[in-house]
Order: structure tokens, then C-alpha cells, then sequence
């Protein structure tokens, strides 16, 4: 199912300083690759003093069971630290499976 | 049910990916974090944890976690009331808070509370705990309906397969160790008795004493200079401690005659090669030649050799190896009725005798190996040591053993054409 997709899925996110909201782009495919990388940016961001992450899914078309796992880490992270994150851009499957899986709870969409 | 559907197909897919993934053999550790992953994504579990179960000390011991933070126990004890209801319990979900009445769920209940443990699932494979799961909360704070159990389950069997597999791999790598080490411990004690064997033999000739033990060496040092393997090496050692095996039903006034025997106590000598092979034929040598090498070390590549005068390709290998290693001991010590032979003459005598009683490339593997410890090319001092310094550093040896080699060189023709005269 996964061996035909692209996966220039490598996160970029804008520095975060202040009250201005970390970014990170999630790529086409969230998976274990990919999903750690996200983990790692947002880990850093809130180390670095960010309390907003927004996590961009303007690209995202599938994620898998391992994307959601991390999630769920990058949620329960953020809450640790008191911040908040916020989903954006959803993709109409996507926001389902995150409403389905409880995610949706935890985080703010926009 | 209906509107479980969604829910279950993406269950599905994590358990088909789970059961690729503990399929694939991946590096262990990388597994188990990945299958945590999956069931955690699957069901949308907010931390957890998977410990695989040490019987000896009755340990649960993490291998991943999630979300469980700094202070969750890495190891947890279980005592064997909870291992004994764990068994009974099987592979299925146990609620952390309904088994209270458990040791183990009262000794790690504040862990347990602090990061919201809501089940455990004992990980059992073929009636043996293998591991557990510890799941926290779901992200929609709903109690796990009774198919996510079921769905935990059937992903924590994967998981339990995976541990084990595991276990049986270390066990089987620890057997594989243990006797590896029961191997080398027998070889030692094999090499030991060989080499207590060739001083017994040599105890029973006063005048040549040690000559078994140098054979060996001799023979050693040639396979070493033809570049066989060390099996081969030490079959080849083996075979020269053990040549005059045969000598030990030999009298010991024939051995031991300090004049040159007659005919008559000649041929009770010449008996010792095909005595030797029946004595070691009787035992299973990790080196099958060594039992060949005895019978055959005075044939000759001419044929004016005994007990059977075979003729060069006749004779088995080993044989010629043991041959050149035992005449050039007999040429380089001291015998009752003969002073040893300078190193030149002997030189000159294994030149003159290839591809007549000695095989050409044996005489030259063995020159060489003399050459290069005296022009310093190798550290070891292993023929100074055996036949002294100053018999090695004799005048002229040197340009001796470059003349020898350079004429018997592969490219010369003085391969002796053996073949049975009709």
C-alpha cells in the first residue's frame, strides 16, 4: 500500500520565539519515519520555550497506525510542558480517524 | 457494531502491519518499539509499555515504553501468586484496578495511578509468561470496550511471539556457546594427551629424547609455511607427536643399541610404522590422517621406502610431511653411533634427496620457513629454539639455503616421476 508513495515528507518548521506558534509540517505520508522527525522538532520546540505548536497537515494524505502513536507522544509531551497544540489543515479523512481515535480531545483544529 | 467499522478496519491494518513487522526479523529492540507503536496508534492509546519476563528473577523488565516518564519502574517484580494467577488468567486483559487484590497490583499501584495504567496483559506463549503490556488511558477517555480487548490481545500475541522467538534465539546462542567452550576444552585436553603421548615414546629412547615432541614441531612448522588452515595444522602436529607411536612395543635394547642394529633387530624396528597404524587406527582422531601418517612416515617418493615401498602419489600426504620433518631430526641431533650433521650438509642433503625420498615443495616450504627466520623476516625464533643459535647461525647456511631453493623452485623439473617399475 506504501510503495508507491512519495516520501519528501522531511518537517520543516519556523523558529519559535515568544508567543508566536511553533510550526511543523507534517509531509504526504505520516509513518514511523516521518513521525519521528516530527516528534523530535516539536520535542525541541518546547525545550525551546514554545507553548503553541501548530502541526500543519495541509500536505498529509495518509496516516498510518505508527503516525497516530506518535501523535498521541506529541500531545502527551505538550501537556507535560503546558502547551497547546493545534492541528491545522486537516484533510477531511484525517480529522475523522483523529475524532475516531480520540485525538481531536486533546488538541485544538483549525 | 456498524459504526465500529471504521474503528476495526484501522485496527485491522495496524494488526496486519504489526504481523509484518514481528515477521520481518528486524533488530529486536526496533520490533518491540515498532509493534508499541502500532497497538498504541491502532486504538489510540496515550502511553504504555512492553516488559518481557525474566523467570529466573521473576522480573518484568521493559523493552519500550510510552509516555510513562522518568519515575515508571523499568523493573517490576512479580512474586509467585501473581505469576501463578497470571497463568490461570491466560492472554487476555486484566483491569489494574480491579486487581488489586494482586501483590503486584498493590506494590506498583502508585506507578500504575500516576500514568493512568488501566490494563495489563500478561503476555503468554505456549503456557510460559513471556512478557506483559501495560496500556494507560485511551485518548477519548472511554473504559476499553470489550473488542479493544480483544484487539489487544490478538496484537499482543504477535508480540509475545516476537519475545519469544527471542528467548529461544539467546538460548539457543548460549547453548551454541556452551558448547563451543565443551569443544575447545576437549580439543586442549586431546592436544594435551597427544603431546603426553609423544614423551612417553620418547622417554623409551634415551638417546633421541624429545625427537617425538620436535617431529611435531617440525611438522607443525611445515603445514604452517604450506599455509593450511589451523585444523589442518594442528591434525598435521598431531600426526608427527604421535609417528613412533609404534616404537612403544619395540624393545628397548633394539631402540636404545648403541651401535648400528643388524638385520635382524633392523626388521623388529621397521615393524613400528604398520604397529603404530594399528594402535591409532583404534581411535577416532579428530584428524583421520593421523593414524596414516604413522604407517607411512618411511615411505619413500622412490619407492625405497617401507613398510609397503610405495611410490610418490601413493603416499598420503601427511605422510611425506611427517617423513621430512622426522629425517631432518634425525639429521640435526645426536644418535649413540653418529654426531649430528652441520645444518650445510643437511641442506645439501634435502636438496639432493627432493623428488627422491623427500617431496620437492615440502623441502622448499620448509627451507623457506629456515630462511626467513634467519633473515629476521619473522619474529618467532621457532628452529633457533629447537636446534640452538649457534648450529643456526652457522657460516654459509644462509647462501645454502637460497642456492637450495632457487634450484628446487617450482619452475624446476626435479619432481620426481614416480611410478611402479612392472
Amino acid at each position: 500500500m506504501t510503495e508507491n508513495l512519495s516520501f519528501d515528507t522531511v518537517p520543516t518548521a519556523e523558529p519559535a520565539s515568544g508567543p508566536t506558534p511553533a510550526i511543523v509540517i507534517a509531509g504526504d505520508y505520516l509513518n514511523k519515519l516521518t513521525g519521528e522527525k516530527i516528534e523530535r522538532e516539536c520535542k525541541d520546540k518546547i525545550d525551546a520555550g514554545a507553548r503553541e505548536i501548530v502541526v500543519d497537515f495541509s500536505q498529509t494524505d495518509i496516516i498510518n497506525s505508527i503516525g497516530i502513536s506518535i501523535l498521541l507522544g506529541v500531545i502527551d509531551n505538550a501537556q507535560m510542558a503546558g502547551a497547546k497544540v493545534v492541528f491545522s489543515d486537516l484533510k477531511p479523512e484525517s480529522a475523522e480517524l483523529f475524532d475516531m481515535l480520540g485525538l481531536t480531545k486533546h488538541v485544538t483544529i483549525q | 457494531m456498524l459504526e465500529q467499522s471504521p474503528k476495526l478496519i484501522h485496527a485491522f491494518g495496524a494488526l496486519a502491519e504489526l504481523g509484518q513487522e514481528v515477521a520481518n526479523k528486524n533488530n529486536f529492540q526496533e520490533t518491540i518499539r515498532t509493534s508499541l507503536h502500532l497497538l498504541s496508534g491502532a486504538l489510540g492509546i496515550m502511553r504504555g509499555g512492553v516488559a518481557r519476563y525474566s523467570r529466573y528473577g521473576r522480573e518484568l523488565n521493559m523493552l519500550a515504553v510510552r509516555g510513562l516518564g522518568d519515575d515508571f519502574p523499568l523493573s517490576l517484580s512479580v512474586c509467585i501468586e501473581d505469576e501463578r494467577q497470571f497463568l490461570m488468567n491466560g492472554l487476555n486483559a486484566i483491569d489494574a484496578h480491579a486487581a488489586r487484590v494482586l501483590p503486584f497490583f498493590q506494590v506498583y499501584a502508585a506507578s500504575f495511578d500516576r500514568r493512568r495504567i488501566e490494563l495489563f496483559v500478561p503476555l503468554i506463549i505456549r503456557d510460559e509468561i513471556v512478557g506483559g503490556l501495560f496500556l494507560g488511558e485511551k485518548a477519548t477517555g472511554e473504559p476499553y470496550s470489550s473488542y479493544e480487548k480483544e484487539i489487544i490481545c490478538a496484537m499482543g500475541r504477535h508480540i509475545g511471539v516476537a519475545i519469544s522467538q527471542r528467548n529461544l534465539l539467546a538460548e539457543i546462542e548460549r547453548h551454541s556457546e556452551e558448547n563451543r567452550r565443551l569443544f575447545d576444552d576437549l580439543r586442549r585436553t586431546y592436544a594435551d594427551t597427544v603431546k603426553a603421548f609423544a614423551t612417553a615414546i620418547d622417554c623409551k629412547d634415551k638417546y633421541t629424547e624429545g625427537h617425538s615432541v620436535r617431529v611435531g614441531k617440525y611438522t607443525e612448522l611445515i603445514a604452517t609455511e604450506l599455509e593450511w588452515s589451523p585444523e589442518q595444522i594442528e591434525g598435521a602436529a598431531t600426526a608427527g607427536y604421535l609417528h613412533d607411536v609404534g616404537k612403544l612395543t619395540v624393545e628397548r635394547k633394539i631402540i636404545n643399541a648403541p651401535y648400528r642394529i643388524n638385520a635382524k633387530e633392523s626388521a623388529e624396528l621397521n615393524k613400528h610404522p604398520t604397529v603404530g597404524f594399528e594402535i591409532l587406527q583404534a581411535i577416532h582422531h579428530p584428524f583421520t590422517d593421523v593414524p596414516l601418517a604413522a604407517k607411512y612416515h618411511h615411505e619413500r617418493l622412490d619407492g625405497r621406502g617401507y613398510p609397503d615401498g610405495l611410490y610418490d602419489r601413493e603416499i598420503p600426504y601427511i605422510a611425506k610431511v611427517v617423513n621430512l620433518a622426522d629425517s631432518f631430526d634425525a639429521m640435526t641431533t645426536d644418535r649413540p653411533y653418529k654426531a649430528r650433521r652441520p645444518a650445510i650438509d643437511v641442506v645439501d642433503d634435502m636438496r639432493r634427496n627432493a623428488g627422491k625420498q623427500f617431496a620437492p615443495e615440502l623441502v622448499v616450504a620448509f627451507l623457506r620457513g629456515v630462511l626467513r627466520e634467519l633473515k629476521s623476516e619473522t619474529k618467532d625464533r621457532r628452529f633457533r629454539r629447537l636446534l640452538g643459535r649457534e648450529y643456526m647461525e652457522a657460516e654459509g647456511l644462509m647462501p645454502a639455503i637460497s642456492d637450495a631453493l632457487n634450484e628446487l623452485e617450482p619452475t624446476s623439473s626435479l619432481t620426481y616421476i614416480a611410478t611402479r617399475s612392472s
